[in-house]
């Protein structure tokens, strides 16, 4: 080769350079500013929103998975804590029979379908966070028949089911949740496991790629309607506004014809439903969406209207726009819904329970408690804990109290068990799902602690 | 050297051996390094695709594409410096450096591009598309695809 150029054009290539470091530098930069505030700024209804951050890399804070060994999570003072039982696998959720029985859903997502390059190292990184756990599919029955808080009969009650989350009784017929489909099965009371064929209800939008799998059910008070919370099907739409028909919604679905209608939609992963006792509304916690910043998007619990828009996925917190959705849709945001009470961001609120009153000390009668699995997305780590956020006349009514912590380590590199899906026992003891434990945790009142025994 | 230098000489072309010239001329890289400029000249055309249409398979292959190219860089990358070492080849800075700029704003890209949405792409992806195809039109590509010149001693 001849040519010439290298001689002619040293300052070009000087300049193109120092462009190229200042673009790496900017860059960079942006990536390494990632540390989040003060979660308490963020907890309750005026949550402290920052500007809106674009990661060159999203931060990944993985806490290795240590076995709990003899340790305990930690509770407050007034409060005890013990294990009810131990040896599942990836439990989510539980759901407590009117005979005091506990059905502890062992349940984990369908395998995630490889999009584009970044899906393999999301896959790597649940893989080390202990969240690749086997599916068995099933619902494991707890019976303590003495009253002595510990379990002595335990049976499979319901097998062969499709990553199944949320359960509900409604007379004699339990209601369970499966990822894509709600299934009837006939329950006669003190039944240990349940060996008739289910009947399907309704299907609910699964795969093919069903990025927020798991479908919280509650019944309405009246027994009339099931009402189910449906995840996106993404972070923020990378996978086409098509794949998420009827998603991100909270749907009403009629128990006898099994028709369903979108009762508030905008709600990006509701993971937990209840009906709050006092007023009789329908209460959500919902996961909000990532990698826009440490401390965006808070995470919340709020009062889920008929009709209601909560943003997802074109603005946040009200009329906050996301730049990542095109095409916007300034009709829908304008009517968007401020949640009530913000959590902080990056918790992943994963259960939610309305506390039934008398099991638990004078602070614990009236308000909600919120299993936080905690996430991997921001540093420091958020949640990890179960809180309690106290209510007066059926709304949030103070700051949010830790409960239960000691998940995770002081240093935050290791974790014992991760809080999933919560239930106040027939005694009015609090329990937890703890599926990298593989636990279920129960908390009662440090003095009087005798549970009754199953009838 | 001055053995290695004398035999070499034996060989050297002259304008009437032309084909026994670019026989020795060719190196490793050079039948690499067309495959990145291929693939994210490509990923500036789906980019394109996805800027006008808002639908997703673009976006998904254009970060595809940014990967594979960098792969690939990075085979042009181990066989440029073999060549470097063992095949008497010294490096053609200018289109070099072009080379070496647009896979590291390509590297940029591919996190840019791993963003969930619209903002994956427009407006800093394309930008960045944009500009590698652009450095690689203008410094890094020739009729050889060489980013390597005969190291001068042996053509003594």
């Amino acid at each position: 080769m001849k040519r010439t150029c290298k001689s002619t054009r040293p300052a070009k290539l000087t300049s193109i350079a120092a462009a190229f470091a200042l673009t790496v530098a900017g860059l960079a930069l942006a990536g390494c500013d990632d540390a989040g505030g003060d979660p308490r700024k963020q907890i309750g209804a005026n949550p402290v929103l920052p500007a809106l951050q674009q990661y060159l890399i999203p931060p990944i804070r993985i806490a290795k998975p240590v076995p709990w060994a003899n340790d305990t999570p930690k509770v407050p003072q007034g409060l005890q804590i013990h294990a009810l039982a131990t040896g599942f696998v990836h439990p989510r959720s539980l759901y407590v029979l009117p005979n005091g029985d506990v059905l502890v859903v062992e349940s984990n997502g369908p395998k995630a379908p490889v999009f584009r390059p970044k899906d393999i190292i999301t896959g790597w990184v649940q893989l080390f966070a202990g969240a690749k756990a086997k599916d068995e599919n099933r619902i494991t029955l707890l019976r303590d028949t003495n009253g002595d808080g510990i379990p002595d009969l335990r049976t499979v009650f319901l097998d062969h089911l499709n990553s199944p989350f949320g359960v509900a009784l409604v007379g004699h017929d339990l209601y369970v949740a499966n990822t894509d489909a709600i299934v009837r099965y006939p329950y006669k009371d003190g039944e240990t496991s349940i060996t008739a064929q289910g009947v399907k209800l309704t299907d609910l939008p699964g795969g093919p790629i069903d990025h927020h799998w798991t479908k919280a059910l509650v019944a309405s008070p009246d027994g009339s309607k099931l009402y189910v919370g449906v995840g996106s099907n993404s972070n923020i739409t990378e996978n086409g506004m098509e794949a998420e028909r009827e998603r991100a919604a909270i749907w009403e679905v009629n128990i006898t014809t099994g028709a369903h209608r979108i009762y508030a939609s905008g709600v990006r992963n509701p993971t937990g439903l209840q009906f709050e006792p006092e007023t009789g509304k329908l209460w959500a916690i919902a996961n909000e969406r990532d990698e826009i910043g440490p401390d965006l998007v808070p995470d919340y619990l709020t009062s889920v209207r008929d009709g209601g828009f909560y943003g997802w996925p074109y603005s946040y917190y009200g009329r906050h726009l996301d730049p990542r959705v095109k095409p916007q849709r300034p009709d829908l945001v304008a009517k968007a819904i401020v949640p009530d009470y913000a959590l902080s961001s990056h918790v992943a609120p994963l259960g939610l329970a309305m506390s039934t009153g008398n099991g638990l000390p004078e602070t614990y009668r009236s308000g909600a408690f919120v299993g936080e699995h905690g996430s991997w997305d921001r540093a420091p780590l958020n949640g990890y804990k179960v809180v309690f956020v106290p209510f007066s006349g059926g709304k949030p009514s103070g700051t949010a109290q830790d409960v239960v912590t000691g998940f995770l380590d002081a240093d935050g590199h290791t974790t014992h068990g991760r809080p999933v899906g919560l239930a106040v026992d027939r005694s009015g003891a609090l329990l937890i799902a703890d599926d990298v434990g593989n636990t279920v945790w129960r908390v009662s009142a440090a003095s009087t602690s005798a549970p009754k025994p199953a009838s | 050297m001055n053995h290695i230098a004398a035999a070499e000489t034996d060989f050297r072309p002259d304008a009437g051996a032309r084909p026994i010239a670019a026989a020795r001329a060719r190196t490793i890289h050079s039948m690499l390094v067309p495959f990145p400029v291929a693939y994210f000249a490509a990923a500036l055309v789906t980019d394109l695709a996805y800027w006008r249409t808002d639908e997703v398979m673009w976006e998904r292959f254009s970060v595809w594409l940014i990967a594979g190219g960098l792969v690939m860089a990075a085979l042009v990358a181990v066989a440029a410096v073999l060549d470097l070492a063992f095949g008497r080849q010294t490096p053609a800075w200018l289109r070099a450096l072009g080379y070496v700029v647009a896979v590291l704003l390509s590297l940029l890209n591919v996190f840019v591009h791993s963003r969930d949405g619209y903002t994956a792409v427009v407006p800093t992806g394309l930008t960045l598309s944009a500009i590698v195809v652009a450095i690689l039109l203008l410094f890094a590509t020739s009729a050889t695809w060489s980013l390597t010149t005969r190291r001068p001693g042996a053509r003594r």
